[in-house]
């Protein structure tokens, strides 16, 4: 069942720059999306427009919906979205470090939410927050409650900054790149946690990263955006296994493989575009070895490939791209 | 405060470990000792009169000496700690509080209100200090609640200021978002998140600061504005005793030195707070 659905959402800049330009996405109750692309292409904003928590001055969203459960939160006035942050849409980060309180315990951390959504007593929220760190494999944590962020180390923090967040039992965890800071091991435990998390209570997740490795471990739908644009979504396995898009098939050829491969790396040649100076027609054609003279002048639509019910993409030459890795034996 | 800084240096000097914070608390500690135990551990009573000992110097009776009215300069000393620690208390906790709360919301809000509040600081600190406070209690009348609301009225500019940077930069901070992600309103995320970050700074600032106030507070007395005789007080007790100061130096000199010892206790543990806060104002 859809628990959120945006449509064609649209965000600008002061300048009226289109930094996302018609994403649509959608989350089931208890499905982890992997929002994948580069820096700057818009993922993090696109999500932060779903808490209506834009960063920075002269950012609006122009056009488009985000219904959770079916009502339109871009209609909501700030105090209905006091009650959806947190407690509908969680939300954690990329740097726990910097995004807990620095002079506050984590468990009153974890129980402030707890406290101000359901009410709870300060004694109620402190026993609700210490079952959280035992939830999230914190050992002992009758005893770390009362330490301060600094008296935990990175992996701990970001398992409190989960407990943070599912103190407020939100439907919805949007975790924008949340193991990036983090070594292999620690990223695993997380990733895992986060899998855990969805088969016991449901949760739907958000996963916003730009490493494929870990949507090819975590994720049930991947979402691909670029320059601001959707490319491709679909599930994982099509996504990853027969990419449509040039864009997602350069992405999955950049990744290091681990059986001895020679020679250089491969990469896509360029650098994504500015905001100010995004292309005409597909974003991504001064940088796409099909592209023609149909993609730099008309922008393709999202278009689902025959045959798969969910598998879209937004190129002209979707098919042939299909046809041109089979030949290369992709 | 180039006087707590100076004497904060000669601190650093005299105690080569650098724990002036201990030095500070003991030195504090005294204080406030004296001055709940006054009762008992004075001699004499600090307003009463005696014709037969008039201007004694300092004596096995009398160690710090009479004034000309005959009463105990060393009760009248112990007495005098109470109005005076009520005075630095008092005379920086209202400032404080105030300029706390102007200089959070100021610097939260931004835009057009910020802009107002900050013109309002500089219209305030367009005056001198003591001028404006003077300013202020000749129209209140005299009196020691006069000199607390003036000193709220001039005081709260500098903590504003001081709270005012710190949430400015505190403002774009990850855990900010992080809180209003969690569904908190502004109010709760600038008070109970937001200004715990803030307030190192500006209480090292009101640690130093029991020194201006308690300059100010002993000025004004002096200058007949304040604590009224025949109040113990010390700047009261240096007033009284400048005609003498020639034939019985005791008089001013004694609560002098108390006024420098509380300041000096002050300013150490201003200077041990802010290193071990981290935060010099």
């Amino acid at each position: 069942m859809t628990l959120l659905r945006v449509s064609d959402l649209t965000i600008q800049d002061r300048l009226g720059t289109a930094l996302v330009d018609g994403v649509s996405l959608s989350v089931d109750r208890g499905e982890i999306l992997g929002l994948v692309g580069e820096s700057g292409s818009g993922k993090t904003l696109a999500c932060r427009a779903m808490m209506r928590l834009l960063p920075g001055e002269g950012l609006t969203i122009r056009g488009g919906e985000i219904r959770l459960n079916g009502a339109d939160v871009l209609t909501y006035g700030e105090k209905q979205m006091m009650a959806v942050r947190g407690r509908e849409i969680g939300m954690i980060f990329q740097n726990p470090a910097s995004h807990l309180n620095p002079v506050m315990t984590i468990g009153r951390q974890i129980a402030e939410g707890r406290r101000r959504h359901f009410g709870a007593s300060r004694r109620e929220a402190r026993q609700h927050a210490i079952e959280l760190l035992r939830q999230v494999g914190i050992p002992d944590p009758a005893s770390r409650v009362d330490n301060y962020p600094h008296e935990f180390s990175g992996g701990m923090r970001q398992r409190a900054m989960i407990a943070v967040a599912l103190a407020c039992e939100p439907k919805l965890l949007i975790a924008d790149e949340p193991t990036t800071a983090l070594d292999v091991t620690v990223q695993m435990q997380v990733l895992h946690l986060l899998r855990d998390l969805r088969d016991r209570l449901g949760l739907a997740v958000i996963l916003i990263t730009h490493d494929l490795g870990v949507v090819a471990q975590t994720c049930d739908r991947i979402a691909v955006m670029y320059a601001g644009r959707l490319c491709e979504t679909g599930g994982k396995r099509e996504v990853l296994g027969a990419p449509l898009h040039p864009y997602t098939r350069g992405l999955i050829e950049c990744q290091p493989s681990s059986d001895g491969g020679a020679g250089r790396m491969i990469t896509i040649q360029g650098q994504p575009p500015l905001a100010q100076r995004f292309p005409a027609g597909c974003r991504f054609h001064p940088r796409c070895g099909s592209a023609t003279a149909e993609c730099a002048s008309v922008q393709p639509e999202m278009r689902v490939e025959p045959g798969a019910d969910s598998h879209a993409a937004a190129c002209h030459h979707a098919a042939s791209v299909v046809n041109r890795g089979m030949v290369h034996g992709h | 405060m180039t006087a707590t800084q100076s004497v904060a240096a000669i601190g650093r000097r005299v105690l080569p470990g650098g724990n002036t914070l201990t030095v500070g608390i003991v030195i504090l500690a005294a204080w406030v000792l004296v001055a709940l135990l006054c009762p008992w551990i004075a001699p004499f009573d600090p307003i009463s009169q005696d014709a037969d000992a008039t201007l004694l110097p300092p004596n096995p009776a009398h160690p710090f000496g009479t004034d000309n009215f005959g009463r105990d300069i060393l009760s009248r000393v112990m007495w005098g700690t109470r109005i005076d620690l009520q005075i630095c208390f008092i005379g920086v906790a209202f400032p404080f509080v105030l300029g706390t709360i102007v200089g959070a919301v100021s610097g939260y809000v931004g835009g057009a209100l910020d802009t107002l509040l900050m013109r309002l600081i500089d219209i305030v600190l367009a005056f001198p200090f003591l001028v404006l406070m003077l300013a202020i209690i000749a129209i209140l009348g005299p009196g020691i609640s006069s000199f607390y609301i003036a000193m709220a009225m001039v005081g709260w500019v500098s903590y504003a200021r001081l709270v005012r940077s710190q949430v400015l930069s505190l403002k774009h901070r990850d855990f900010i978002l992080a809180a209003r992600s969690l569904g908190y309103s502004h109010g709760r995320i600038l008070f109970f998140h937001l200004l715990p970050n803030a307030l190192a700074s500006s209480i090292v600032f009101a640690m130093s600061d029991c020194v201006l106030v308690l300059l100010s507070g002993a000025s004004v007395s002096y200058l007949g504005l304040g604590v009224q005789p025949p109040v113990a007080e010390w700047g009261v007790m240096v007033a009284e005793g400048q005609g003498f100061i020639t034939t019985a130096w005791w008089i001013t000199t004694f609560p002098g030195l108390a006024i420098v010892a509380l300041a000096m206790g002050f300013s150490f543990l201003a200077d041990g707070l802010g290193d071990k806060l981290g935060a010099r104002p």
